[in-house]
């Protein structure tokens, strides 16, 4: 027989209080003493373990619905508290019907006609109904009442709030219906089921219970002990103190971190986790557990690259795919290949793990169980299989701050022990590969598998809906590649053919001469119906004209990342699938024609001529002498100070613009004279790491280290180090950096280098929380916005918030930045027809 | 006839329609080429249409959350030359999220009548009348005289003459503003008496400090002025906030004047003023930072913020606290507090929006979430 599920879909839930009659009526047993267990270590009957309270060892049958472990959900049971006790998370809430109420009649301080003409409560003075002069009562911390300097015992307050009538306590605000005033002080306590406070047995044989059977523990022993007394007639003093007593155990039951009460400890000295705690905060029950779960078939490990895997592939470990399964449902078609795989079993790989039976029974596969579950497989079993290449996963790399950081690959399984990726999914995920550790999930159904293939694959999401540009493009090597192939490379034939089929494309058109272009290997990849026009960083016009690159070089402003105008012109015209199948091919491409002609930088890079460094040494002097004359107008006082600014706030502007101005200079320079082939300068070119300055840093100078905004300020008295003479404003003095990185920098110097560097750490390490904590609030607040039918964006209870979604109703996502594109279409309809 | 190919058109935004007509204009297109142009800009738009469902609010709060991990703290950013300092980066976006009463650095950009605007004598005269101007500021010297006990101040005459205040002004501008004092012009200063006949000295030495502080002229709260040339006309940048009676001023041109305090406009100039200056805030942060956010989620972050009418910020006691459903307030921040008042209130959770349905394990009503079956069965009569 199939099991059937019964789906219930809760419709709304109620918040209310519970009141002794509520609380009898739920409850399964009458819990009695504070012992747990007898000397066999069996639970006491009337004990806070008690079997009635539902089971949590295996084995064991609960006593009052007979379920197993995981079937019965606990069960409440309650317990009589001699005394009535103020409920400290109502305190306030029992303040305000004290205050507001008649200490005679139990009316609402208010006349009848003043309640016509809505006026507001007004506290002491007389009772507008019985006439009886009223008194002030005041809440002494945490849970005592005090009127007219006489202590209200918790019963005098009970008796009090059961005499409001349903109206008066609906005018204070309080639904009676769902909350009872009187229900604020407790006469009967509700004991939770075992179910929510399990105890651990320990390696030793020991049990240990948990912080909430202790705390009722303690409740039920001096409830016990108030009982006895009451009974035996003690003096009403004894009986006083233990009422109080009483009170802070059931006080500190529902919260443990109340300001005036002393925190209830264990023998440790560790404050108890109670109620309260085991809710608020982020280790807490909503965010911790309710907001957040903890999932199965999902697996954690290391991230290093492999570009020659797709983008929408992973590669994973074989041990992972031999873990991880996929459930699939035994048909006629498939019967022969599942049985093939179950006979693999667990350690062969393509096996299988488990297998659930038609009647929802797990069998696990094992040498012994094999052949009985082969004999016992009919269509409706489920064989939880190994995965396979193909397979869908969802991946992920925390922090998860936007929908591309969770997105749909393809299993490749791969030897090794780390997830693979292509590096061009870095950008969306964040990643890098110094150690990051990355997600991975196997979704369990179809419905799951489908909305990942369809929403979440990596090529639904390469343009990011944030401004429209695309964040997955060519990175690093491969911007380089092709910008070298469609610069001035030229192959042979036979290369450019092996480099062709190298990455994947077996079907292409090259010219039948000896000699085949770079441009024309590039064209090779692009589709033969395709058309555009477009600008490379230089601002240099960049044409395809019918699959093929007649103009221009191809660099990080049409195949990189952010604005590869080149990829969203692919993508716009072949679609998601195509589009990324083309941009993984000319990422091989890139990376191919390194591998084919080498690529390397080295140190010999920053090679500076013997003229160039000449030159800009003389640079140097003359900034130098600038800066001391200003200082030196400075020091006679001739300097005039710009509007707003003091005389000595001017001065440090000019000094750091003339210092700036050098350090650019400097980077013209060495820009003019470092060849063309330089691999570094290649780099910076094509867009595909680094720029001019960080040549000239290495090469020449790093040039002035800036802290805040300005050059580096004093740390001691009128200088920023011992080294100095005092009140030195020059250039070394105040943190500018003469050296290059390659010739080396002085200790001063690399002092000042570290400050910024430092600054520069400190500032990401106070943004993260800040930002973290802002996205947060961001997404609690807006995460139930939606468009509805009609395009209007709603909220979860249908109120407008944008008539229509940004005005236009366009989505960022779907089209060029949020616009659409006229000038294009304009020129195409111009050109075409 | 050319108009009424465009009013065919009635699903595209005019905004589009007329870029569409300038476009072709620009191209000389004519009639079928203008057709064609227009069907493909509509099969374009129907195209790029958001798809119901979208849970188009949490895309917001990505788009911007993301990037504020990337944005600098602590940036100043100097308008123009000076020392108007104004906060700028991650502290001014979660100043603006938050909807502080008073930004860190109050701001106001005031426009100029055209007339005056380009003209740099007038412009400083205006600017000049909007600074708050003390006693202090146009006179050389206080001084108490113990012999004739009374307070001497020297006013400084070339200033009183850049400030356009007289002496004559000052004396009934002390009168009136110290109601106790009489104040006479001499010859080189101008002479303070307490009007009460006894007194003590340090009643003297204090009248001197609130005559220094004296308010002569400008704007109340307005520190410090500059006139910045901003696209071919000049622009006062004023530090403090008080919008109202910089408003009031002459030579102010009031419809463009805007100020940074969110509060401020709204209390001025209403809630949509509001929701457009919190528009033009973020978007400075996000333009200064040289990132890129698409308007529309800065859009619908400013109408989330004003959509109940006032103000509110993106907090527990803002936005977020005025969700109906208790399990979403109570996951965002001070859950006990949500649960004991919503049991008192004996509130009904209805479980409309996202997160109470991920605590319960079941389709959260957005995206695919959103669509269900209606199936309409017949009377089994």
């Amino acid at each position: 027989m199939t099991e059937e599920y019964i789906y219930k879909k809760i419709g709304s839930i109620f918040f209310g209080l519970l009141g002794p009659t509520l609380i009898k009526k739920m409850a399964c047993v009458k819990i009695v003493t504070p012992e747990l267990y007898d000397k066999e270590g069996y639970p006491v009957d009337g004990g806070l373990m008690d079997v009635k309270l539902g089971v949590i060892d295996p084995g064991l049958r609960c006593k009052t619905c007979n379920g197993k472990l995981k079937e019965c959900p606990g069960h409440f049971g309650y317990m009589d508290l001699a005394r009535p006790v103020i409920h400290i998370k109502y305190a306030r809430s029992i303040l305000t019907f004290l205050k507001y109420t008649c200490r005679e009649c139990s009316h609402v301080l208010i006349s009848h006609e003043d309640l016509k003409k809505k006026k507001t409560f007004k506290e002491g003075g007389k009772c507008p109904h019985c006439e009886a002069k009223q008194y002030k009562v005041k809440l002494e911390k945490p849970n005592t009442y005090v009127e007219n300097d006489v202590r209200l015992s918790p019963i005098e307050v009970r008796a009090r709030l059961e005499k409001i009538s349903d109206e008066d306590v609906e005018l204070l605000g309080v639904d009676p219906k769902y909350a009872r005033p009187e229900h604020m002080v407790l006469t009967l306590l509700p004991i939770p089921p075992v179910t929510v406070r399990p105890s651990i047995t320990l390696e030793s044989g020991e049990r240990s219970e948990d912080d909430l059977t202790h705390k009722l523990g303690d409740i039920v022993r001096i409830n016990q002990r108030l009982f006895e007394n009451i009974n035996a007639g003690a003096p009403e003093i004894i009986i006083e103190d233990l009422w109080d007593l009483l009170q802070y155990h059931v006080t500190t039951y529902f919260d443990n971190a109340i300001s005036q009460v002393p925190p209830a400890r264990h023998r440790s000295g560790q404050p108890l986790k109670t109620l309260s705690e085991r809710i608020k905060s982020k280790e807490g029950r909503f965010r911790y557990n309710l907001a957040g779960k903890r999932v199965n078939y999902a697996a954690r490990t290391v991230i290093s690259p492999d570009p020659k895997i797709k983008f929408n592939e992973v590669g994973i470990p074989l041990i992972i795919a031999m873990e991880l399964t996929v459930p699939e449902k035994v048909t006629s078609w498939n019967t022969e290949w599942l049985k093939k795989l179950i006979s693999n079993g667990p350690e062969k790989y393509v096996g299988a793990n488990y297998v659930i039976t038609g009647d929802g029974k797990k069998k696990k596969i094992t040498d012994d169980t094999r052949e009985q579950i082969l004999t016992d497989l009919v269509p409706g079993c489920i064989v939880e299989r190994h995965l396979i290449d193909g397979d869908v996963c969802v991946f992920n790399r925390q922090p998860s701050l936007h929908r591309m950081s969770i997105m749909c690959h393809k299993i490749r399984v791969l030897p090794g022990r780390s997830f693979r990726l292509n590096p061009g999914v870095c950008t969306p995920y964040n990643a890098d590969f110094d150690g990051d550790e990355m997600n991975l999930h196997i979704p369990q159904t179809e419905e799951a598998r489908a909305e990942a293939e369809i929403l979440m694959q990596v090529q639904s999401h390469i343009i990011t809906p944030k401004n429209g540009f695309n964040v997955i493009g060519c990175t690093n090597d491969a911007i380089t590649g092709n910008y070298l192939l469609t610069r001035d490379l030229s192959l042979s034939r036979e290369e450019a053919v092996q480099m062709l089929y190298s990455i994947g494309i077996k079907e292409f058109f090259l010219n039948k001469t000896k000699e085949v272009d770079g441009k024309d290997v590039f064209s090779a990849l692009l589709p033969r119906d395709f058309d555009f026009i477009g600008n490379s960083r230089d601002g240099r016009i960049v044409k395809i004209e019918r699959g093929k690159l007649v103009e221009g070089i191809i660099d990080k402003a049409t195949i990189g990342e952010d604005n590869g105008t080149l990829i969203r012109a692919l993508y716009a015209k072949y679609g998601e699938d195509i589009g990324i199948d083309l941009l993984g091919k000319l990422f091989r491409l890139g990376i191919a024609v390194l591998l084919k002609t080498g690529f390397t930088t080295s140190i010999s890079d920053t090679d500076l001529p013997e003229d160039v460094v000449q030159k800009n040494n003389n640079l140097t002097v003359q900034v130098e002498k600038k800066v001391d004359e200003l200082i030196q107008q400075y020091r006679d006082g001739k300097l005039d100070s710009m509007p707003g600014l003091t005389v000595e706030e001017t001065l440090e502007k000019m000094i750091l613009q003339n210092l700036n101005s050098l350090r650019n200079k400097i980077g013209q320079t060495v820009f003019e004279i470092i060849p063309e082939q330089n691999s570094t300068i290649l780099m910076a070119k094509s867009g595909a790491t680094g720029n001019i300055l960080n040549v000239a840093q290495m090469a020449a100078s790093v040039g002035q280290q800036a802290l805040r905004g300005g050059r580096i300020r004093n740390g001691y008295i009128g200088r920023t180090l011992s080294v100095f003479e005092k009140g030195s404003l020059s250039p070394s003095a105040k943190g500018f950096v003469y050296g290059g990185y390659r010739k080396g920098l002085s200790p001063t110097e690399y002092f000042f280098h570290a400050m910024t560097g430092r600054d520069s750490l400190m500032d990401t390490a106070l943004r993260t929380p800040k930002s973290g904590y802002l996205y947060r609030r961001l997404s609690n607040a807006l995460q139930d916005l939606k468009i509805e039918y009609d395009h209007t964006v709603r909220d979860a209870n249908g109120n407008v918030i944008q008539f229509k979604y940004g005005d236009d109703g366009i989505d960022v996502h779907k089209s060029e930045g949020g616009k659409i594109n006229v000038l294009k279409i304009v020129k195409e309809v111009k050109t075409y027809g | 006839m050319a108009k009424s190919i465009y009013e065919e058109y009635t699903e595209l935004p005019q905004k589009l329609l007329d870029e569409v007509k300038r476009e072709v204009e620009a191209h000389n297109l004519k009639g079928d080429q203008v057709k064609r142009v227009l069907d493909r800009v509509r099969t374009e738009f129907e195209n790029a249409m958001i798809s119901p469902g979208e849970a188009i609010g949490i895309v917001t709060a990505e788009s911007i959350g993301e990037p504020g991990t990337q944005m600098t703290l602590n940036v100043f950013h100097f308008a123009g030359v000076a020392e108007v300092a104004v906060t700028l980066g991650l502290p001014r976006l979660i100043e603006l999220l938050d909807a502080r009463k008073e930004p860190s650095t109050p701001r106001i950009e005031v426009y100029l009548e055209k007339d005056i605007s380009k003209d740099p004598v007038k412009v400083k005269r205006v600017a000049a009348s909007i600074k708050e101007t003390k006693l202090w500021e146009v006179a050389d010297e206080f001084t108490v005289n113990m012999s004739q006990s009374r307070i001497e101040v020297y006013p400084n005459k070339s200033k009183m003459r850049d400030f356009v205040i007289t002496e004559t002004q000052l004396v009934k501008m002390i009168t009136d503003l110290l109601k106790n004092v009489d104040a006479r012009a001499n010859k080189d200063f101008i002479s303070i008496k307490l009007k009460a006949e006894t007194f003590e000295l340090k009643e003297l030495y204090q009248l001197r400090e609130k005559v220094r502080e004296l308010h002569v002229k400008g704007v109340k709260g307005i520190k410090q002025v500059l006139p910045i040339k901003k696209d071919n006309e000049f622009v006062v940048i004023c530090v403090g906030n008080n919008l109202k009676e910089v408003m009031k001023t002459e030579g102010v041109d009031f419809k463009r004047t805007v100020t940074n305090d969110i509060f401020m406009t709204e209390s001025i100039l209403g809630v949509e003023a509001a929701r457009q200056a919190i528009m033009n805030e973020a978007i400075e942060v996000v333009e200064n930072q040289g990132l890129d956010i698409d308007i529309r989620h800065i859009m619908l972050l400013a109408d989330v913020m004003t959509s109940l009418g006032t103000v509110k910020g993106i907090t527990r006691s803002g936005i977020t606290g005025e969700k109906e459903s208790v399990l979403a307030r109570a996951s965002f921040e001070t859950p006990l507090k949500h649960i004991v008042n919503a049991t008192l209130k004996g509130e009904e959770d209805k479980l409309n929006s996202v997160i109470e349905n991920v605590m319960l394990n079941q389709e959260i009503p957005v995206g695919t979430g959103l669509p269900s079956l209606i199936a309409k069965i017949k009377d089994q009569k």
